[in-house]
């Protein structure tokens, strides 16, 4: 059996206050990309909020998702279907933006 | 997934402490399947904005962003609660996380109900799935989001009641936190599904 | 395990229980094993009658015995039921099942509830897609837009099927990622594993992530039937090829769900009837994974010719070739395995010989579809059709009847006549080379696939590969015939009756219930043989 260390992670339990802490970010968060969207940076606009989103949700992830406590391969599991996403846009792009007649 | 009870005639095929981390393992893994289903609608959305910037641009407008906005507060208040929930219940605090998981269902509901007054206001307008890509993207992104929300309250009623009822402590308590992680997702989802349909249209 | 105090001291099979509930409410890993292997087994010899009639169609130039239209319907319900109701679950779900509890010690998987929930779904997938496919469907199993957009078959329900088919896939999957990760005995680390199991961790990581974007890619589909979503329809700014994209981006890992397990099963039967120790562990072990990793980067291969853009072509075109890579290193494994060993040609053996051999085959005039200049001649012809027939009947299949014949005498506890089914494999291996090999030079020389009719230049081919058909048939019938029989009237089986090393073939024959009176303490690989070990037997 692959038992190593899982009391100890099955004790750890997050405070109140961290929760708090993150929560309070999130929505400092949510005021700014709201706020942004106000404000015309060209195309910028869509890197800043997807900027703001990404850390949100790294933000969930981390704290109310435990992440940053588990194991190396509930990591690999959590970063991997995201590289299969960034893979799946990305080539779909290549393919879509570069033919002679861009449909 | 995470039943405690596993009949087995010779009793328990596996320890708590195994039982808890493959739970948990197999419920990553689950969630890495959700991104991946949504990951198709991202898909289509990057290359439909990219090939209709006009078009994503001026029907973004017509989205109520206060509503969105309000929404997604909603959502962030109840993934807090769902958290403060699991360490409630890991502190032994039977009725502390009975409280805060149904402050999350409330919170689910809420959301639930918003959403309708937007999706009945843009009927009325005589906007459907079919009126344009980004119509079609916006009543797929958010209606397959709206189908987990429904998942994940259902997921939540039962592990409420049966916090209620004293079926988890201190000791044992994995469904509530393997509904956790999935009520994290549908918030986690909707983080990138707000800027990307209310926003930056 | 520590906890597990209570004695075993009657020895019960797991077969021995009967009665239908008994089976349809079990949560023992061998006996849903037996259910996804009856299930696939039996929708395999349907889809290959199917085969047979298309073939007799093809025996003459003239579309005489059925008309064009259900010539359609035959090809669209022969490939629907081989991909999504045997090949992608078959070996995975039905060997995975029986094989991985026992191999790495455990009592049985880490959900076995969840497991048992995957193999009603599968169930619910295949009732709804057949009555999609028998109303009668003429898609293909591609579903292709704009046709499929348009066609008035029932493609919602078809697709809903597999979509539902797919869940089914998913939490199988999940569930071996986690007992693989969680459910080892002491001892069995990563790199003592039997090479079965890496092979089925690779097919597990893709049936888990591959399948939902063909989940959405259908969900799409649907609405675009359903609610007038115009993703794929040039009419309203779609992109018909985005389907493809998508589909792809499942339907080739999907390739290598139904590949990698039998590579899998290959690993193991090559050294018990080498007497030596497999040649390479590690290079077979990580090439399993590196093929899985590939394979999600290869997918407009399937495009070359529906109009994506040159760019994309070279680029895939290229990455393509990368798949050559990790392929070869398991062939020449094994072939270096085989290299001085004391080889016993057991029927098994035969089969595993005979996937090396025309897997080969299949794999090399895979990299001619890769090349771009090629496949632009090559595409939708017979070419296509024998390169993939060669992976999947030469290798699959070979895989599924090796792994059948290799570890029956485990899973049922009876022997089959061994001289039968070397005929057997006799009939199979030669009749699948004449029904397919002619099909290469029909596809060089223009031949397009999927037609009822051809022209009479073609008739000799044609009608040659129709022969072998026959004799591909003849050979399955004997096969199953023998193997049915044994069940019968077969001797009893021991507890090893090839001297393996593997942890399966440590208990007795078929296993009780929970496998192991004791959790093992694994202090070895499964392939030291030609050592010490071998002289004690």
């Amino acid at each position: 059996m692959a038992s190593h260390s899982h009391s100890e992670k099955h004790a750890h339990i997050t405070t109140y206050k961290t929760y708090l802490i993150v929560w309070a970010a999130l929505m400092v968060l949510t005021v700014i990309t709201v706020y942004v969207s106000y404000v015309d940076f060209g195309t910028m606009n869509v890197v800043i909020a997807m900027a703001v989103a990404s850390l949100k949700a790294a933000l969930v992830a981390l704290f109310f998702m435990h992440l940053k406590f588990e194991d190396s391969i509930t990591w690999v599991f959590a970063i991997f279907p995201l590289g299969l996403l960034f893979l799946l846009i990305t080539m779909t792009f290549v393919d879509t933006f570069t033919r002679v007649v861009v449909p | 997934m995470a039943e405690a009870d596993i009949e087995q005639p010779h009793g328990h095929h596996m320890d708590p402490a195994t039982e808890y981390s493959s739970s948990k393992l197999g419920m990553w893994l689950f969630l890495g399947t959700e991104i991946l289903l949504f990951g198709g609608l991202f898909a289509a959305y990057a290359i439909f904005h990219a090939r209709f910037p006009e078009m994503f641009y001026e029907q973004h407008l017509e989205l109520n962003r206060t509503m969105g906005a309000i929404n997604t507060c909603v959502l962030i208040f109840s993934s807090l609660t769902m958290a403060m929930g699991v360490s409630a219940i890991k502190l032994g605090r039977q009725k502390t996380a009975a409280i805060l998981i149904l402050i999350t269902i409330i919170c689910g509901l809420t959301f639930g109900v918003i959403k309708y007054f937007e999706y009945s206001a843009k009927f009325s307008h005589h906007i459907y799935p079919d009126t344009s890509i980004f119509f079609s993207l916006y009543f797929l992104m958010t209606g397959l989001h709206m189908i987990h929300v429904f998942i994940g309250l259902g997921i939540l009623a039962v592990v409420f009641v049966l916090t209620l009822k004293g079926k988890f402590d201190a000791k044992y308590n994995t469904p509530i936190e393997m509904g956790g992680l999935y009520w994290h997702l549908v918030d986690l989802i909707w983080i990138y599904l707000f800027p990307l349909l209310y926003l930056i249209g | 395990m520590a906890n597990h105090t209570i004695a075993h001291d009657v020895y019960v099979p797991f077969l021995e229980k009967k009665g239908f509930l008994s089976w349809i409410l079990t949560t023992d890993h061998k006996r849903i094993g037996i259910l996804y292997l009856v299930s696939t087994s039996l929708f395999f010899l349907a889809a290959g009658i199917i085969a047979l009639l298309m073939r007799f169609e093809l025996l003459t130039p003239a579309s005489d015995f059925v008309d064009p239209h259900t010539y359609n319907v035959l090809f669209t319900l022969h490939g629907s039921i081989m991909v999504f109701f045997f090949i992608v679950p078959g070996l995975a779900a039905s060997f995975g099942n029986f094989l991985i509890p026992l191999m790495i010690g455990a009592r049985d998987v880490a959900f076995p509830k969840l497991n048992i929930a995957s193999y009603w779904i599968y169930l619910l997938g295949t009732a709804i897609l057949l009555v999609g496919l028998l109303k009668p469907a003429d898609t293909g199993w591609t579903f292709y837009t704009p046709y499929s957009a348009t066609t008035n078959t029932d493609v919602v329900l078809m697709t809903f099927g597999v979509f539902v088919l797919g869940f089914s896939s998913i939490l199988t999957g999940l569930n071996f990622i986690v007992t693989t990760h969680k459910m080892r005995a002491p001892g069995m680390t990563w790199h003592r594993l039997p090479l079965f199991i890496w092979a089925s961790y690779a097919t597990s990581i893709l049936q888990l992530l591959a399948t939902p974007v063909v989940g959405i890619t259908l969900l799409l589909l649907i609405t675009e039937r359903t609610l007038g979503v115009g993703f794929f329809d040039p009419a309203k700014g779609g992109d018909p090829i985005l389907f493809q994209n998508f589909f792809w981006f499942y339907s080739h890992p999907a390739v290598y769900i139904m590949i990698i397990p039998a590579m899998g099963v290959i690993s193991e039967i090559i050294p018990v009837f080498s007497r030596k120790p497999i040649f390479g562990y590690k290079a077979i072990a990580y090439s399993s994974l590196g093929i899985a990793f590939i394979s999600f980067l290869v997918w407009a291969h399937h495009m070359f010719v529906s109009g994506i853009s040159e760019t994309a072509a070279m680029i895939f075109s290229f990455l393509t070739f990368l798949v050559a890579i990790p392929t070869a290193i398991k062939v020449f494994n094994w072939t270096a395995t085989l290299y001085k060993g004391s080889i016993q040609l057991h029927s098994a053996m035969l089969y595993a010989l005979g996937f090396i051999f025309l897997f080969t085959i299949g794999g090399l005039t895979g990299v001619f579809l890769g090349a771009l200049a090629a496949d632009v001649h090559l595409h939708d012809t017979y070419f296509v059709v024998a390169h993939m027939h060669y992976v999947m009947i030469g290798g699959t299949v070979m895989g599924f009847f090796g792994a059948l014949h290799f570890w029956y005498p485990k899973w049922f506890g009876k022997m089959f006549n061994e001289t039968v089914a070397k005929i057997a494999w006799f009939f199979v291996f030669v009749g699948f080379n004449v029904t397919f090999f002619p099909q290469f030079f029909l596809g060089v020389q223009g031949m397009p696939r999927r037609y009822a009719s051809y022209p009479a230049e073609f008739e000799s081919l044609m009608s040659l590969s129709t022969y072998g058909s026959w004799i591909l048939g003849f050979g399955i019938l004997v096969m199953v015939i023998n193997l049915l029989s044994g069940l019968i009237s077969g001797p009893k089986a021991p507890e090893n009756p090839y001297n393996s090393l593997s942890l399966e073939w440590q208990i007795p024959s078929p296993p009780p219930h929970e496998n192991f009176e004791e959790i093992p303490q694994v202090t070895d690989w499964t392939y030291g043989y030609g050592k010490k070990k071998e002289l004690e037997v």
